[in-house]
């Protein structure tokens, strides 16, 4: 034996000579974590009334109520507002943290990165109760804007972090080049910069905007008269009655924000 | 840079304004209110009037006292639980999946992405006692009666929140597995190191931001939860959260709502203060 073979392929290094059987693992793993959704899909689809075997056959019949349900779908059209005018707000702050704090040398620069990621570290029932007791102090009747507002802030680390982590990786000097030129910093910003980071901006807008979709415990401090969808079922779930009909409109729902999540997937990991 | 400079106001203030007047200034109201004396309706001129009264309730009623370590030690269980998990399929991720990475990581984000309040109600469907569970077991006669013990406890409670975070805490777990040089691991088997070993003393230490990432990013919503307790916790499994909640809505007494709610935001913000000084998260950032 006078070459020696390397002992460990390469990629495979470290954990090639695991005998976990990690694949098995990670399917059982999934396998639990879809089976109470599937469970939910399976009943929404069922003529049973209550969540219990044996199946007694396929219906509609709940799709067909949650459709008639007026309140219901007015919950529905209020958290799509909320959450359209909170992933906005969240977004367009969100990039103006990062090309801040990535760009410019400033006094407050640490502090503005750290109040950004803060949110994210306050229970939402701790910054619910500090938002619902602002708005009472300043006579701001609580409604759909005072959720979107709230949603606003919790959003912004996650909006924060998906542009900082785009704008990293941009040359700095595209932005000399444009300004050299002659185009004001504003034309830069819409011209060069903003194209670049464009499917960056729509994943974090369509991130911030699922994080305001499906919240509930910040909403709940916040909501008046007309409730978002996710405080509308909070509300209705303890009727047992109601459970197929309300499941039939979160299943739909749900469909949505999966759909969303994995465009913002896919449009982050072609932008990077 | 000249134009730019003039630049910098216009994109560092709103953020700036915006966190201020909708995040550290509704807080800080809130801690005012929480050294209130009574009651009664709040407004600018009565803010200053400072009681240590609310506090003082607190700490001579054993019971929010107890029921804050419940929560605590709830939330401890429902972290570790949850990044234990976690890891195997990070780690599955970042090391055997390979080319098939982005496929198996879309199958995790589909859980994660389903409604919060759905994932809680599988859970309280499942558990009831006419729910899945019990008149699964029923039909297939494995059992005569149903099963009553499932819902309405702290373990219901437990039990739904690992299962509701165990798919976002694979994420920071992930991506800290992912950013291993893997030269490293390489050198510890040419100096001879197995493939335990490789494992404890490279990959483990080197994960460790991501993991403790994790464990805060369970542990903090959880410490404060009142919606899965309301949902599947009944009498026996409530929490923190839900004695907050409820001198917000019913008993109506918001200074002393306010005063346990700050009790639990410094407990949280010390814990991750701590943790700060562990391990540098802004390397998990960056």
């Amino acid at each position: 034996m006078t070459a020696v073979t390397p002992r460990i392929r390469r990629g495979a290094i470290g954990v090639g000579h695991t005998r976990l059987p990690l694949g098995p693992a990670y399917a059982l793993l999934l396998a639990l974590l879809y089976l109470p959704i599937v469970l939910l899909v399976v009943f929404s689809f069922s003529a049973n009334t209550s969540l219990s075997f044996p199946l007694k056959g396929f219906s509609l019949e709940w799709y067909g109520k949650a459709f008639g349900d007026a309140a219901m779908l007015a919950a529905a059209r209020n958290s799509l507002v909320v959450a359209t005018i909170a992933g906005t707000i969240a977004t367009s702050l969100g990039f103006a943290v990062s090309m801040a704090v990535l760009r410019f040398r400033f006094a407050g620069r640490r502090i503005l990165l750290a109040l950004a990621a803060a949110p994210l570290v306050v229970p939402f029932v701790a910054l619910g109760v500090a938002l619902f007791l602002l708005f009472n102090l300043i006579g701001v009747p609580r409604s759909l804007l005072t959720i979107a507002l709230g949603h606003s802030v919790v959003a912004l680390p996650y909006a924060t972090l998906i542009l900082l982590s785009r704008i990293i990786g941009l040359d700095p000097a595209l932005e000399d080049a444009a300004m050299d030129l002659g185009a004001s910093y504003p034309t830069t910003l819409r011209r060069v910069i903003l194209p670049l980071v464009g499917p960056s901006l729509m994943s974090a807008w369509l991130t911030s905007f699922i994080v305001s979709f499906d919240e509930v415990a910040l909403a709940n401090f916040l909501a008046g008269g007309d409730p978002t969808f996710p405080v509308f079922l909070y509300g209705q779930l303890r009727f047992a009655g109601r459970i197929p009909v309300l499941i039939a409109m979160a299943v739909l729902l749900m469909t949505g924000t999966i759909i969303l999540t994995l465009i913002a997937n896919r449009l982050r990991s072609r932008n990077s | 840079m000249l134009g730019r400079r003039g630049s910098l106001r216009f994109l560092a203030v709103p953020p700036f304004a915006w966190l201020i007047l909708l995040f550290v200034a509704p807080l800080l109201i809130a801690i005012l209110i929480s050294f209130r004396g009574e009651r009664g309706p709040v407004d600018f001129g009565s803010l200053l009037q400072l009681s240590t009264l609310q506090y003082e309730k607190i700490v001579d009623s054993p019971l929010w006292v107890r029921l804050l370590g419940i929560s605590a030690v709830m939330a401890l269980i429902v972290a570790i639980g949850a990044t234990l998990l976690a890891f195997p399929i990070a780690y599955f991720l970042a090391f055997r999946a390979r080319e098939r990475a982005p496929v198996f990581l879309i199958l995790l984000l589909v859980p994660a992405a389903t409604s919060f309040l759905m994932r809680v109600m599988a859970w309280k469907l499942l558990l009831g006692s006419s729910g899945a569970i019990n008149s699964f077991l029923l039909w297939t006669g494995l059992i005569q009666e149903p099963i009553g013990l499932l819902l309405y406890s702290q373990a219901a409670v437990v039990i739904t929140l690992i299962y509701v975070w165990t798919p976002f805490a694979a994420l920071p777990i992930y991506g800290a597995l992912q950013r291993i040089d893997r030269s490293h691991l390489e050198a510890a088997a040419d100096l001879g190191s197995g493939p335990w070993s490789r494992f404890w003393r490279v990959t483990v230490p080197l994960s460790l931001p991501g993991v403790l990432a994790t464990f805060f990013m369970v542990f903090i919503p959880t410490v404060g939860e009142y919606v899965t307790p309301f949902l599947v916790g009944g009498t026996d499994g409530i929490m923190y959260g839900n004695l907050i909640q409820d001198f917000f809505t019913r008993a109506g007494n918001w200074p002393l709502g306010s005063a346990l709610a700050v009790i639990m935001l410094v407990i949280t913000l010390a814990l991750v203060a701590i943790a700060l000084r562990v391990v540098n998260l802004r390397r998990v950032v960056a």
